[in-house]
């Protein structure tokens, strides 16, 4: 049984990592300005991020070897991108999504 | 989404991607539970440590007793990614107070980024405290509750793929990258239909040997980067 106190200081430490993370570029962009190349790079980061994010599930990791693809995740990307195309609103792009899995995992 | 940034529009704008994280929120409750937490522990955790996908990799690592530092260690690489995000999004509250901008930071998650770099391409590049500020508490609020729901009917519920929720964040990220695609002013369409291709590639092959939580920042930073190469070469 882990103890409260080990738990506590555990997710206070992360919850400190995680801050500084997040807050010291604000505090530090205050004082620096930064180059016209860093933020051609930074222009870059929003695309490339939630592609990253999306294509995270479409794999599984084996360390060493090829990722294996996975297959309902996928396939349930397919309808999810249509519904994107069309509707271009992210409440429908999100309940397409849920019912697309919810259906893909009812067959396989 | 308009160019309104007011805060109605805000919760407007932030709630279809509620439902992205109410599902992660129940299941890091349940996860939380089963791996040995108790109820106040799993809500402290997405109170005070907030960091969606690392708080299943911190309690993961308290489940397998491993020591301190390397719990927090880890934590803070699978977040780093959030460095890119806040340089990115301070750049629109340099004019804010310093109070403003911690406030904005501390609550920052990859969501909100999201939400806000989609936002702004519907506002003429401009954002706002309280449009984001707005934003950011719905989120905290709802990840909060979702987790301690997940937490009290964890036992009840068993797993939480079975119900095709935790397809909805990735739903999420679908169309915020879709809006972004269409909408984003400042980079060609090619050359943000060609960036996705990359990242696919890179994503795909640094899997076989770079750990899937540092796996972001890595191809964050090199994509970034061919990306203003290429851009300099051919746009």
């Amino acid at each position: 049984m882990l103890s409260f106190n080990f738990v506590l200081m555990t997710i206070v430490g992360c919850g400190l990592a995680t801050w500084l993370s997040r807050v010291l570029p604000f505090w530090v962009l205050r004082k620096v300005k930064l180059s016209p190349r860093v933020i051609e790079f930074l222009s870059f980061v929003p695309i490339v991020i939630m592609s990253a994010l999306w294509f995270e599930n479409l794999f599984h990791q084996h360390l060493g070897h090829l990722p294996t693809i996975d297959f309902p995740n996928l396939i349930a990307s397919v309808p999810t991108v249509f519904s994107a195309i069309i509707s271009k609103s992210l409440l429908v792009i999100v309940i397409v999504g849920i019912i697309s899995l919810a259906v893909v995992r009812y067959f396989i | 989404m308009d160019d309104i940034l007011d805060t109605k529009t805000a919760v407007k704008d932030t709630l279809p991607t509620v439902f992205g994280y109410i599902g992660i929120g129940i299941a890091f409750g349940v996860v939380g539970k089963a791996s040995g937490l108790n109820t106040i522990e799993v809500l402290l955790a997405s109170l005070i440590t907030y960091s969606g996908s690392a708080q299943f990799v911190m309690v993961g690592l308290l489940a397998a007793h491993a020591p301190f530092i390397t719990i927090v260690f880890s934590v803070f690489l699978v977040n780093s990614r959030m460095i890119l995000m806040s340089t990115t999004v301070a750049r629109y509250f340099k004019n804010e107070s310093l109070f403003k901008n911690i406030l904005i930071g501390t609550l920052l998650t990859d969501e909100s980024f999201a939400l806000s770099m989609s936002k702004q391409n519907y506002t003429n590049g401009q954002l706002n405290f309280e449009w984001f500020n707005t934003a950011n508490l719905l989120a905290y609020a709802t990840w909060a509750i979702s987790t301690l729901g997940g937490a009290l009917i964890g036992n009840l519920i068993g797993d939480p793929e079975k119900w095709g929720l935790d397809f909805a964040l990735i739903a999420m990220f679908i169309g915020l990258l879709y809006l972004q695609l269409i909408s984003d002013k400042a980079l060609n369409l090619n050359l943000q239909l060609i960036m996705i291709g990359i990242v696919l590639v890179l994503m795909y092959i640094g899997l076989i040997f770079i750990p899937s939580n540092l796996l972001i920042l890595v191809v964050t930073i090199v994509a970034c980067l061919l990306g203003v190469i290429l851009k300099h070469a051919f746009f």
